[in-house]
């Protein structure tokens, strides 16, 4: 009980400081000077990503995650 | 004279340059509203596959952000595949999926289809522009062709900037529709892989081998969904969050894959063709990092999956871009993956147990760890211009799930790791 109890105030403590956090998050707009580099991009090497997926597609049993995960080719 | 004639040549040369620049001017500003990206990898498998990609991308600008993307993908793949049958200590004979011919297995030996090759082309596209102020749509599909497949696909997404374009949220639609023929027909689930050499005459082979086939081809249709979350943390951190869900209904047996039944003693009786469940829901959470620390730049994204084959899956993959001098990058990467069995994966089938309703031996559904270490060297020649060479090793190591190896199976190797070497150059322009 008392380890349930502990546990939920150690979520709550962190919802509260996530939270916290939150309201800080982000940059503005003249921030952005290292946002805005080719580097920083989510999806920086669209190729090599586009190259990786397929490749683990055909040799594991999971896809996806970063982009869609179905169809495309016979190869599993 | 001499003079002249020469003053003239260099002013019919001048005016020739003058247009051929002019000409080349001209096309410039044509393509300098197109980015292109293009890649070549080179894929090997010691004793196994072999694959060749090369892909062209293109992406258009037709100014206040509206973008057209093309891209055109071949691949062509050779070598020997593993068809899912156990190794015996003594020479084994297979019919190839087609029916037609077969080949032998040396003792000691993991059961590869040599006969595998193919080749692919795959053509897709999107538009993408602004929808109102902070949304974005982009729209797309794509085709794919293999010798015994082909693939069709449609795609949609949408993303609401606000927070000061500090966050995103987005949602994305994509379905496609496959269908396979595979040389041969499409073998009944668990239907015997029969040989040549037990029938008395071709025609006795020829009709025992198409009552185990019941049709030509068989589709598959996927639809995904995507949610993502993309929050900048501060000046240096980007983050992603992505919920998917892949639901796919339809053929998803491995036609060429086998289940080997064993006796008590671990001695191959029959070879069956797998069966898998005609249905497949996949999750999975997706978790990204983009982090700027003094003047590196590290990528580091976590993945978790499970679906209702009872296939669970971890993916940490880390790459970090470190500058090398002043006109290279060095960027060192690193994967993990691992993967539980999917619920009716089973390295052999017993000969005393009732059939399950599926089964498969393909390893990739088994349980297996897999990890990939590599690195990209980088150059940029011009703005816009870049160069880059990318080596990796990748090896699996497929894991035994709790089955305890009857008889011979015992001293042979069922769970053999496969290593691969890949190569890939790489230019956008």
């Amino acid at each position: 009980m008392t380890t349930i109890r502990s546990g939920k105030a150690v979520v709550l403590g962190l919802l509260a400081l996530s939270l916290g956090a939150c309201s800080s998050l982000g940059v503005k707009p003249w921030q952005r000077d290292t946002l805005a580099k080719e580097e920083m991009a989510l999806n920086s090497a669209p190729l090599d990503n586009r190259l990786d997926d397929h490749i683990y597609f055909s040799k594991e049993g999971s896809s996806g995650g970063r982009s869609f995960a179905g169809g495309g080719c016979g190869c599993n | 004279m001499q003079l002249k004639r020469i003053a003239n040549i260099s002013t019919a040369l001048a005016a020739a340059s003058c247009s051929l620049l002019g000409h080349h001017a001209q096309a410039g500003t044509v393509l300098d509203d197109w980015q292109f990206n293009s890649a070549i990898l080179l894929y090997n498998e010691s004793d196994h596959v072999s694959a060749g990609e090369g892909i062209l991308t293109a992406r258009g600008d037709f100014g206040d952000d509206h973008f057209l993307n093309l891209g055109l993908v071949l691949d062509a793949l050779t070598g020997a595949s593993a068809t899912g049958a156990v190794a015996q200590p003594n020479v084994q004979s297979f019919t190839r999926p087609s029916g037609r011919g077969s080949y032998d297995v040396a003792a000691g030996d993991t059961p590869l289809d040599d006969t595998f090759h193919d080749t692919r082309v795959q053509l897709d596209a999107s538009w993408e522009q602004p929808l109102a102020q902070n949304w974005r749509i982009t729209a797309g599909g794509h085709i794919s062709k293999e010798y015994d497949y082909l693939s069709l696909g449609v795609n949609s997404s949408l993303a609401y900037d606000f927070n000061q374009k500090n966050t995103t949220a987005s949602l994305g639609l994509a379905y496609s529709h496959d269908s396979i023929e595979p040389e041969g027909g499409i073998a009944i689930g668990f239907a015997p892989m029969l040989l040549r050499r037990n029938f008395a005459s071709d025609d006795a082979y020829q009709s025992a081998f198409n009552a185990t086939r019941n049709r030509a081809d068989d589709t598959k249709d996927t639809l995904d969904v995507l949610l993502g979350l993309t929050q900048v943390i501060n000046r240096d951190w980007l983050m992603q969050f992505n919920y998917s869900l892949s639901v796919a209904d339809g053929y998803m047996t491995d036609p060429f894959k086998l289940v080997s039944v064993v006796d008590s003693n671990g001695v191959v009786q029959q070879n069956l063709y797998e069966n898998r469940p005609d249905s497949r829901t996949k999750h999975s959470l997706y978790w990204q990092n983009k982090l700027h620390v003094n003047g590196t730049f590290l990528d580091a994204s976590y993945r978790y999956m499970w679906d209702d084959w009872e296939l669970k899956s971890h993916t940490a993959d880390v790459k970090w871009r470190l500058p090398l001098g002043e006109q290279w990058y060095v960027e060192p990467q690193l994967r993990y993956y691992q993967q539980t069995a999917a619920e009716f994966y089973l390295p052999f089938l017993r000969q005393n147990a009732a059939l399950p309703e599926y089964a498969s031996a393909d390893y990739r559904i088994g349980k297996m760890s897999a990890y990939t270490l590599g690195a990209k060297f980088g150059t940029t020649l011009a703005p816009g211009n870049e160069l880059s060479f990318r080596i990796a090793l990748y090896q699996q190591k497929p894991e035994n799930d709790g089955v305890t190896a009857p008889g011979v199976l015992a001293e042979l190797e069922l769970y053999e790791k496969v290593t691969a070497v890949m190569a890939q150059v790489s230019y956008s322009f």
